[in-house]
């Protein structure tokens, strides 16, 4: 007679909490990993189970990146903490004009955290990754102890390839170039704020949360050499990336307001809560600054992908040694947009 | 955005700013002062001063309460946020006013003490009521707008028979204030503060009307225009300063007539007046001692009162001495006078009350003012655009 | 702190309280400080409260006050 097999009890995906034994590197966690990630990601790399996974490199210049991922709440409209690890991660490696190739996660959960929230996540990760073309191919999980971690923590890494000849870099702004943005400005931070603001919106404000390998492939096939650089406004918005920009490169900048694009959902809950759309991150959007010779046919390529309908030229770069961005308010008078100060904070004054 | 977006108009902007430019007299100064903070904020954000002759000036008033909130004050706000069994819910612009040693609302939380941003007074009375165990202090800051919103909290804190409610009052009053500026030596007899009018708050006057206004103008021959929020508002109440100055005239005018009325908000006030009282004395950062210019509770209303409830007293203390705030907010000073700003002082780091609120003289320097000055020292063709000024 | 925004009514709730809306975005707030309010009034919001009504006329008169600033006031 054969020995007994334990049974393999199912995870209770409905009511089942995470604990301590699933990060323990025993059976839970080996079937944590199995029922709820490898299910999600679904691919041959992480299958093979092990530490590690391997790929061949085509010749070029390669990137890496890495990031972590601590939004609150974990599900917002439009997106939720895995899909916006999957697409923040692809799209630092897209705005260095490079093809994103591969993915790693690392988990980092609290003890008590729901199967089902988790599931939820990991599927919305794999879904990310699969309709992008980046798989995730290597992972890792942690477990620790109720109050050391908000629900769950994501941190990635990314790796791709740059075409042969472009070279993107911060600090190639130059007097004259075009400032564009691939389209509206604040979706996201105003998605997640208002969760948390208890506003209401008849018409919900979606995260913009997406991947811009695409997008920012279009753009260097039609602006070339003249791409000086791209940045996706996240933290700080706007304004942020700009000033940024303005130090690295050491430019100014010089903007309209009128047109910069803003949905009039976002605007009219950046006055409730007192915030400007400049501020505020973004997360399926890209600033491009390029030599003004290429502008128009950066624009309509941007124009002709289904992530930049809205892009929209919004401005100069210019001579400054202040490093001020400047804008001319829709009103006339002008103003510098700064980098903001702390924490955003809804205002009441 | 209705009543927000036609106010904000480019193209009317052009139109009064045109208006003001002819009717200016090239011969003389004028000087308003803007008293209230959401003005302030108005005029740097839509960049209004671009469009006035230079010969017309806007100083910046003390209408913040967030700016004239001493630091004795904060320190007592954060002292009671350290009290273990107190959450301490404050309005978003509270959070990074420097106190004494650079503490902070926002620093306190983050040594531990239980400090929530809320919203509304709604918001700190749910807090109350889903903690029972917790004794919810709501730090009451603000100007005659506010002000009402803190009186129906305790109204109906007191309706819900909440006994773990209680507010931390530094409400003042505007037309105190605008006394204390007019009566002040370096207005009355130095002339160090030339003020040949006033643009008055939008909400404010809301609910006090325009009644409280036509002392000042009498007594001290100053026009007063009640001005709206959005930058046509502020534009066309310059018109009507310069044309009350150029007429020998010292009126009470209403620029703000869609929500602005003679007598106020009536029911607004009583509320009030039922809840609270004026104290004799209380100290505002710069202009010091401003009698009858500040709120308490009434008899009957003590439980509600946290500086009895937790006993806390106000601590001396003192602001950054490099600090220029006090003479910023009585518009005696510049931000640029101040040796710290942009130094040591800057929105990232402010060294006082100014920098941190966005209404505040400093921080409005700070986003508009370097802009403008930097402009003047370089001449920039292509920056921006030149001022549309030469309209025909 | 004068931050208040024009809003539109859209329903009125018990206990003196209001949905109101900017362009869409929609919040509960209170109207214990408005007397005889109806669904389609603007109000100025403040802090949660609405401060006092708008008056559509004298915003209109204000608007053309605007337009006509050109001309010397009568």
């Amino acid at each position: 007679m054969s020995a007994q097999q334990p049974i393999r009890r199912k995870l209770d995906l409905k009511t089942g909490r995470v604990d301590l034994s699933h990060g323990a590197g025993g059976r839970a966690m080996g079937q944590l990993i199995e029922d709820i990630f490898h299910a999600a990601f679904d691919n041959d790399w992480l299958r093979a189970g092990n530490d590690q996974s391997a790929f061949e490199v085509d010749a070029g210049r390669m990137v890496m990146t890495t990031d972590a991922y601590v939004v609150s709440p974990l599900f917002f409209p439009g997106g939720d903490i895995g899909s916006l690890a999957v697409h923040g991660t692809i799209n630092d490696i897209a705005m260095a004009g490079a093809k994103p190739l591969y993915l790693s996660a690392s988990f980092i959960i609290e003890e008590g955290f729901a199967l089902a929230d988790l599931k939820r996540i990991a599927d919305s990760m794999g879904q990310a990754s699969r309709a992008a073309g980046v798989p995730v191919i290597t992972g890792d999980t942690k477990v620790v102890e109720r109050g050391k971690a908000d629900g769950v923590f994501i941190s990635t890494a990314g790796i791709g390839v740059t075409p042969p000849g472009v070279v993107l870099s911060s600090d190639a702004a130059k007097p004259g170039d075009v400032v564009l943005v691939s389209g509206t400005m604040g979706d996201h931070g105003v998605a997640v704020m208002s969760k948390r603001e208890n506003l209401e919106f008849d018409v919900e404000i979606l995260s913009d949360s997406a991947p811009l390998h695409g997008l920012s492939a279009a753009i260097i096939a039609a602006g070339g050499a003249g791409v000086r650089v791209m940045r996706d406004p996240t933290r700080g918005g706007l304004a942020a990336t700009l000033n940024e920009l303005a130090h690295q490169s050491g430019v100014g900048f010089s903007l309209e307001e009128e047109a910069i694009p803003v949905r009039p959902e976002v605007a009219a809950a950046c006055e409730f809560l007192g915030l400007d759309p400049l501020n505020v991150a973004n997360e399926g959007k890209l600033v491009a600054i390029v030599a003004p010779e290429v502008a128009e046919a950066v624009l309509a390529a941007m124009k002709a992908d289904p992530l930049g309908a809205r892009s929209a030229a919004i401005g100069r770069v210019v001579e400054d040694a202040n490093r001020f961005v400047e804008m001319r308010t829709a009103f006339g008078g002008g103003r510098i947009v700064d980098w903001l100060a702390g924490e955003q904070l809804p205002r009441i004054c | 955005m209705k009543y927000v977006d036609e106010y904000r108009d480019g193209a009317l902007a052009q139109t009064i700013a045109a208006a003001i430019r002819r009717e200016a007299d090239p011969a003389r100064e004028y000087h308003f002062m803007e008293f209230c903070g959401g003005h302030t904020h108005a005029i740097s954000r839509y960049g209004l001063e671009d469009l006035l002759p230079a010969n017309v000036k806007m100083i910046h008033g003390p209408g913040c309460p967030v700016c004239v909130l001493p630091v004795a004050r904060i320190d007592m706000a954060i002292a009671c946020a350290r009290r273990p069994e107190v959450t301490l819910c404050v309005y978003g612009d509270l959070m990074r006013v420097p106190g004494s040693g650079g503490m902070s609302l926002m620093k306190a939380k983050a040594e531990g003490a239980d400090v929530r941003m809320v919203y509304s007074t709604l918001d700190a009375l749910r807090i109350a009521e889903k903690s029972p165990e917790r004794e919810v202090v709501f730090l009451a800051v603000g100007f005659e707008t506010t002000t009402p919103p803190t009186a129906l909290a305790i109204r109906a804190a007191a309706k819900k028979g909440l006994t773990n409610f209680s507010i931390l009052c530094n409400h003042v009053l505007t037309p105190a204030a605008i006394q204390t500026i007019l009566q002040s030596p370096d207005v009355r007899e130095l002339g160090s503060v030339k003020i040949d009018g006033f643009i008055g708050p939008a909400h404010v006057s809301t609910v006090i009307g325009l009644q409280p206004y036509r002392f000042f103008a009498e007594e001290f021959e100053k026009p007063v225009v009640v001005a709206g929020f959005e930058p046509l508002d502020v534009a066309q109440a310059i018109l009507m300063l310069v044309r009350q100055v150029n007429d020998g005239r010292h009126e009470v005018e209403n620029q703000y007539i869609r929500a602005v009325s003679e007598f106020g908000n009536e029911k607004a006030q009583a509320e009030v007046a039922e809840v609270f009282e004026l104290r004799e004395r209380f100290e505002w950062r710069g202009l010091g001692d401003v009698p009858y210019g500040a709120l308490k509770l009434r008899a009957g209303y003590e439980r509600f009162d946290a500086e009895r409830r937790f006993d806390l007293a106000e601590k001396p203390a003192h602001d950054n001495p490099a600090c220029e705030c006090g003479a910023i907010l009585r518009g005696v000073k510049k931000p640029r006078d101040c040796k710290l700003f942009g130094t040591l002082c800057t929105p990232d780091t402010p060294m006082g009350s100014c920098m941190v609120s966005p209404e505040g003289a400093c921080s409005a320097h700070w986003t508009y003012g370097r802009f403008r000055e930097a402009a003047k020292a370089a001449s920039r063709a292509d920056v921006v655009a030149p001022p549309r000024e030469e309209v025909a | 702190m004068c931050l208040a925004i024009p809003v539109l009514v859209t329903e009125l709730l018990p206990d003196d309280m209001a949905k109101v809306s900017l362009d869409g975005v929609t919040k509960v707030v209170s109207t214990a400080l408005v007397e005889d309010l109806k669904v389609g009034d603007y109000v100025v919001l403040h802090v949660g409260y609405a401060l006092s009504k708008i008056d559509p006329e004298e915003a209109a008169r204000t608007l053309e006050l605007f337009a006509s600033a050109g001309e010397p006031v009568q």
